[in-house]
């Protein structure tokens, strides 16, 4: 990155929490407060974390049966989502592999989506270019906010009422702190939570209030991705990619039943086939049975000593209390259970793939 | 006994021609929490700039070069249960290897603790 990084509208608030800022997809982004990395994971586990995710694309759709026309990039049911409901999804090229990963949220009068921040640049046009008489608005005068954990519940609802009344993948729009945000009960820890698009001069005062609960401290990238690792979802890049179909990936629960059979979205034939047939690997959660961390690229052997797949993910798991990570393996492999090895410097370590998450997603449905 | 810096962030301190060797506060700190420490066996000789051992925290590994040629005549054991002992002490309890030195000359090319305050400002 040549460029000067993005700073989002929370940057100050970063810098007066002594956040350590690192460049992310082009973004000044706080991997860490002082609290660090394993207590802001445990602090979303246990109370509540907020998280600044401003990097992330935020985009209005606008037009007639926007639903209809997303469901010609995407493999899910957009068509059917109700007003207030929000579905994870994503968009697949021609040859069935992930282009990007997002949230769509049916908001009544538009719909609302939220994208990958590395892939912006990519999703927008894309959207732009395939959606007919669709007006596709980026929003940059807005951040989006994250307040996740058990908590987060009396963190949010202290300060807007009707936030406790929302369940997991529904969207509102309702006052905060005398502004109007955009609150939507999700988010990418595992944990009950929120995200909440709020105007960007509003950003740090509500972001304040937030921190002003007892219950509520800051966390970085860093917890972000254990706390999204531990909890089984998969990070754009690292275990999806052009090449990775969703029935690989195991996000076959992602796509809905009439889409499955009807088809009609990019890369049908292939994801059909594999819906019918298996694919050639699947993604499998991995526990290392030592203490050291496996992590992205480690080769996974099988207990005969053969090459069968990758890691893509690895890191070490606060809440676990020892190393986590997913990735691929081929065909025939991959049963809970299984004990595999991990090269890592060299060296073979015992490991066993399990079912994934590895924490217990704890969503209020 | 004197006690001698490298650029890589580790501290050496030397009684006659074996010493302690582990990382600086300033090195841990800058690592983050640790969690596994990979050491080499006692017996393991070693070459200087060569790679001695790795430290992960949760978000990256890291390796461990030697500041000068020597010989592994212990690994601190205790860091196997506790690596985030490196965190909480890593000038003192939470040493890294007691070592032997094949090349005193080689203590002239680090520094004394003026010399490193000065190289992390």
């Amino acid at each position: 990155m040549t460029d000067t990084p993005k700073l989002t509208p929370l940057y100050d608030l970063h810098v007066e929490l002594g956040g350590k800022m690192v460049d992310f997809a082009g973004w000044d982004m706080p991997v860490q407060y002082p609290m660090g990395i394993m207590g802001e994971h445990k602090q979303c586990r246990e109370k509540a974390a907020l998280f600044d995710v401003s990097h992330m694309g935020q985009v209005i759709l606008r037009g007639d049966n926007v639903g209809t026309k997303l469901e010609s990039l995407c493999p899910q049911a957009f068509a059917t989502l109700k007003a207030g409901k929000a579905r994870y999804g994503f968009f697949t090229n021609e040859d069935g592999g992930i282009l990007d990963d997002l949230i769509v949220s049916n908001a009544g009068d538009h719909y609302f989506v939220v994208v990958n921040a590395a892939l912006r640049h990519q999703d927008i046009p894309h959207m732009r270019a395939n959606l007919d008489d669709v007006e596709v608005t980026e929003i940059f005068d807005r951040a989006l906010v994250a307040v996740q954990g058990p908590k987060a519940e009396d963190v949010v609802g202290e300060l807007c009422p009707v936030a406790r009344e929302l369940k997991f993948m529904e969207t509102t729009l309702a006052d905060i702190g005398g502004v109007e945000c955009r609150i939507s009960r999700l988010g990418y820890t595992g944990e009950d939570g929120y995200e909440i698009s709020i105007p960007e001069a509003d950003a740090i005062r509500l972001s304040k209030l937030f921190l002003a609960h007892d219950d509520c401290e800051p966390a970085g990238l860093g917890a972000r991705d254990s706390l999204r690792l531990e909890a089984g979802l998969c990070l754009y890049g690292n275990d999806i990619d052009p090449s990775t179909s969703p029935i690989e990936a195991s996000l076959a629960w992602a796509i809905q039943k009439r889409r499955k059979e009807e088809g009609g979205f990019p890369g049908a034939a292939r994801i059909q086939k594999e819906l019918a047939e298996g694919a050639a690997k699947k993604l499998v959660g991995i526990k290392p049975e030592g203490r050291a961390p496996a992590r992205r690229d480690v080769e996974i052997q099988s207990a005969e000593g053969n090459t069968i797949g990758t890691i893509t993910s690895g890191s070490f798991g606060p809440t676990i209390g020892g190393p986590v990570a997913m990735g691929y393996v081929s065909a025939g492999h991959g049963t809970p259970g299984e004990k595999v090895n991990l090269i890592i410097r060299g060296k073979a370590q015992p490991a066993e793939i399990v079912v994934l998450p590895f924490v217990t997603q704890n969503y209020k449905r | 006994m004197a006690t001698y810096y490298s650029e890589d962030h580790e501290w050496i301190t030397v009684e006659g021609d074996t010493a302690t060797l582990g990382i600086t506060q300033h090195a841990a700190d800058q690592l983050g929490e640790v969690v596994f420490v990979e050491q080499r066996e006692a017996g393991d000789a070693f070459e200087k700039g060569g790679e001695i051992g790795v430290i992960e925290s949760v978000k990256a590994a890291s390796e461990i070069y030697a500041p000068l040629n020597g010989e592994v005549i212990a690994a601190n054991e205790a860091l196997a249960d506790n690596p985030g002992a490196l965190n909480e002490s890593p000038e003192g309890d939470a040493w890294i290897y007691k070592i032997k030195i094949s090349d005193a000359s080689q203590l002239d090319d680090l520094m004394d603790l003026d010399g490193y305050k000065a190289l992390i400002g």
